[in-house]
């Protein structure tokens, strides 16, 4: 009787168990294929998008006038960015993929730019046609291609969780079908790089900020020791590390790490190894209450810059998070802002002591300019403003425009409706240059 | 219930007196936050000149209100609350303390303008908290304990461009990936999402360069739904406010457990803790 009770137990516990396996394996198997889906659609999206593309980089070749040729290549921007978006939703990270990504985002910005340009002023001269029909070209040459693969997965029913898999474990198969297509790819667009966009496109692209213009002799290891503790001001009894950068840094550069023996704290920063300068400094302690307003913080943080010969600047912006003041200075000569040479701070409200400091940007734009005269007066500038700003503050600024080049600007502060807005006139030729929204304080959410 | 709280605001009305002795003494300068604040924006809106909310942070606003005031004031202007400015502030209006702060706490909408009552300025925000919140504040007006408790401020200041809830995000992300590794290492992994966002050869936002399917392994595996610390969200701050420990880096990986090996072939910029910082 026992027996059999135990066995009827038994095997309600088996039947059970293999229910619950076999409803696992179907939730695992359901979680599986919506996710290839996602993948699969991703796919199929990207060659129709670089389909689309294809096509419509050929209907601009052929195009003539303005107003076609506007509405054409803003399409053009539209189907690069979306094809750009796309590629990030595919399991490609590990794979060098990046040049294909490059290449979309350049046409994207290249089109962007004819766009918006007056094309009956400054029609497309025979270097950018020559660079569209390039890019017609190449972009034939990346739907053959994805076409190909598309086929292939359609045909043989190949898995993109398969790729993802092959990916991460690294043993990938010789013939995985995907991966090797999307090489092709790869190292179709590589032959083709930046400089193929024509000579403004260059100047255009967003350089990485180098300390090009910095100077000086090349400091040792030692020397950067010495620097980090003059400029920190530290007492002597810290334990400090020096390492020097690895080769791919784009300018070589000392990482400085302090540990104070007393507070345990550690003060990280990096020296530039030519002519040794701070970089930037990160002190990591907490901070818990306030002794000092954000106003002592700004005095303190300029009389710091003074100290170590950072001369002629002036507060920019100031922010309080918590218990720290992060501030931005500028330099300013003979009355003009000079934004792109700034410096960030950050300061301990507790006890006023700099916490932060980061002049990457100061080193990577200082240098010796001379501030051009003003074509215009700052009359005719305001003119150029939109009359439903009200001007509230005005000065002449130094700024970075979309073309990455400086110019120099009436800039005006000026609100309209609630809203605050910064506003750059260039001060050669009238132009708008730049409009910023200035950021309002975010309410909390979902708290009472 | 409705009842119940017009009279809570009722008696609030009446036991609400304006306050004489203000401000502490520092000087309050825009990008400022705190009870100061507060009270900046409580007495320029008493006199007409700030119409924004009373949230406790020196916005653009407040300071072309402050401005405003010093200009009809009579006083330099130079959108700073110093000491001649704070007491011509104070000698011109009055400041509600306890029922700005009663409000600020329960997060209703509320203004404070002269010449208004106050009960008139009150908009209650009805959710399923505030019943128990009217409680705690009941049984505190029952036990006449109407001292003022430090108020949290109703906004913050957030970097140019992010939200909280991008902060939020980076922050999970740093905290899934390098949560072990020292503070330099967490901004500098903070920063490197902040460089792939401005490469091309990456997507253009920060949830774009997240959850790119393979990009990082806390992404892959859940661990970024772990609940981040403060000093995550700390590193994602000074990585938004421009430090970039990485310089310039767009990869980084951990040489003990990196299976790929694509990403050895990456110049190398520099290490931070475990990780290998690389263009």
């Amino acid at each position: 009787m026992l027996r059999i009770l135990l066995i009827g137990a038994l095997s309600i516990g088996i039947a059970g168990t293999a229910y619950w396996g076999y409803r696992e394996h179907q939730q695992k198997n359901a979680i599986l294929i919506h996710a290839e889906n996602n993948y699969q659609r991703a796919f199929h999206d990207l060659t129709y998008q670089i389909d689309l593309l294809h096509d419509q980089i050929g209907t601009t070749l052929a195009m003539n006038s303005r107003q076609s040729l506007s509405p054409a290549l803003a399409e053009v921007w539209r189907l690069a960015s979306e094809a750009h978006a796309t590629v990030g939703q595919l399991p490609l990270s590990l794979l060098p993929f990046n040049k294909t990504e490059e290449f979309l985002s350049n046409i994207g910005s290249f089109s962007y730019r004819a766009a918006i340009r007056d094309l009956d002023k400054q029609p497309l001269n025979a270097e950018e046609y020559k660079t569209l029909q390039q890019l017609y070209k190449k972009s034939a040459d990346i739907q053959q291609e994805l076409r190909n693969v598309q086929h292939l997965v359609l045909e043989n029913n190949l898995r993109w969780m398969d790729v993802e898999l092959a990916l991460a474990t690294n043993n990938r198969p010789n013939d995985n079908t995907i991966i090797d297509g999307f090489k092709t790819v790869e190292k179709n667009v590589q032959s083709y790089n930046e400089t193929d966009f024509g000579p403004s496109f260059t100047s255009i692209e967003k350089r990485t900020k180098g300390f090009e213009h910095i100077s000086g002799k090349k400091i040792t290891k030692e020397e950067a020791k010495q620097i980090a503790k003059m400029f920190l001001g530290l007492k002597g009894n810290e334990d400090i590390q020096v390492v020097h950068s690895g080769e791919g840094a784009s300018d070589a550069f000392y990482s400085v790490t302090i540990k104070h023996p007393k507070t345990k704290s550690e003060t990280y920063m990096d020296i530039t190894e030519k002519g040794g300068y701070p970089i930037w400094v990160i002190e990591n302690r907490p901070v818990n209450k306030q002794n000092i307003s954000l106003n002592e913080a700004t005095m303190r943080g300029l009389q710091f810059l003074k100290q170590h010969k950072f001369n002629n600047f002036e507060l920019y912006e100031s922010t309080q998070y918590d218990h720290v003041a992060v501030l931005t200075f500028v330099t300013a000569k003979d009355g003009v802002r000079i934004y792109p040479e700034s410096i960030k701070m950050k300061i301990a409200l507790d006890d006023g002591n700099i916490i932060g400091f980061s002049a990457r940007d100061y080193l990577s734009a200082k240098r010796e300019r001379k501030i051009p005269k003003p074509s215009i007066s700052i009359e005719q500038a305001r003119k150029k403003m939109n009359p439903n700003v009200t001007i509230m503050e005005e000065r002449k600024a130094i700024i970075m425009n979309n073309m990455n080049q400086e110019v120099l600007c009436y800039e005006f502060l000026g609100t309209l409706g609630d809203d605050t807005y910064r506003i750059f006139i260039n001060a050669q030729n009238g132009m708008e240059e730049k409009v910023e929204k200035l950021q309002n304080p975010e309410p909390i959410y979902g708290e009472i | 219930m409705r009842k119940w709280f017009i009279c809570l605001f009722l008696i609030f009305s009446f036991s609400y007196t304006s306050q004489v002795h203000a401000f502490s003494k520092q000087v309050i300068q825009r990008g400022a936050v705190g009870d100061d604040v507060i009270e900046l924006q409580a007495r320029l809106q008493y006199l007409g000149f700030y119409r924004g909310k009373i949230d406790g942070v020196f916005g653009w606003r407040t300071y072309w209100a402050l401005r405003k005031f010093q200009y009809k004031f009579k006083l330099p202007v130079d959108g700073l609350a110093g000491e001649t400015t704070k007491q011509k502030l104070v000698r011109a209006s009055k400041y509600y303390k306890s029922f700005v702060y009663n409000n600020l706490r329960k997060g209703n909408t509320f203004t404070h303008y002269g010449g208004v009552p106050l009960s008139k300025q009150v908009k209650a925000r009805k959710t399923k908290k505030q019943a128990t919140a009217a409680k705690a504040i009941n049984t505190r007006a029952n036990s006449k304990q109407m001292a003022v408790k430090r108020v949290k401020s109703a906004a913050v200041n957030v970097p140019n461009g992010f939200s909280q809830n991008d902060i939020q995000l980076m922050a999970n992300a740093v905290h899934g990936e390098a949560r072990g590794e020292p503070y330099i290492g967490q901004v500098a992994v903070a920063a490197v999402i902040l460089n792939r966002i401005n490469s091309p050869s990456f997507p253009n936002t920060v949830a774009g360069v997240i959850f790119e399917p393979g990009a990082f392994t806390a992404v892959a595996d859940g661990q970024i739904w772990l609940t981040p610390n403060e000093t995550s969200r700390k590193a994602v701050l000074d990585a938004l406010n421009g430090w970039d420990p990485s310089s310039g880096a767009l990869y980084y990986f951990n040489p003990h457990t990196a299976t790929n090996g694509w990403i050895w072939s990456r110049p190398q910029i520099k290490r931070i803790g475990k990780h290998i910082f690389c263009k």
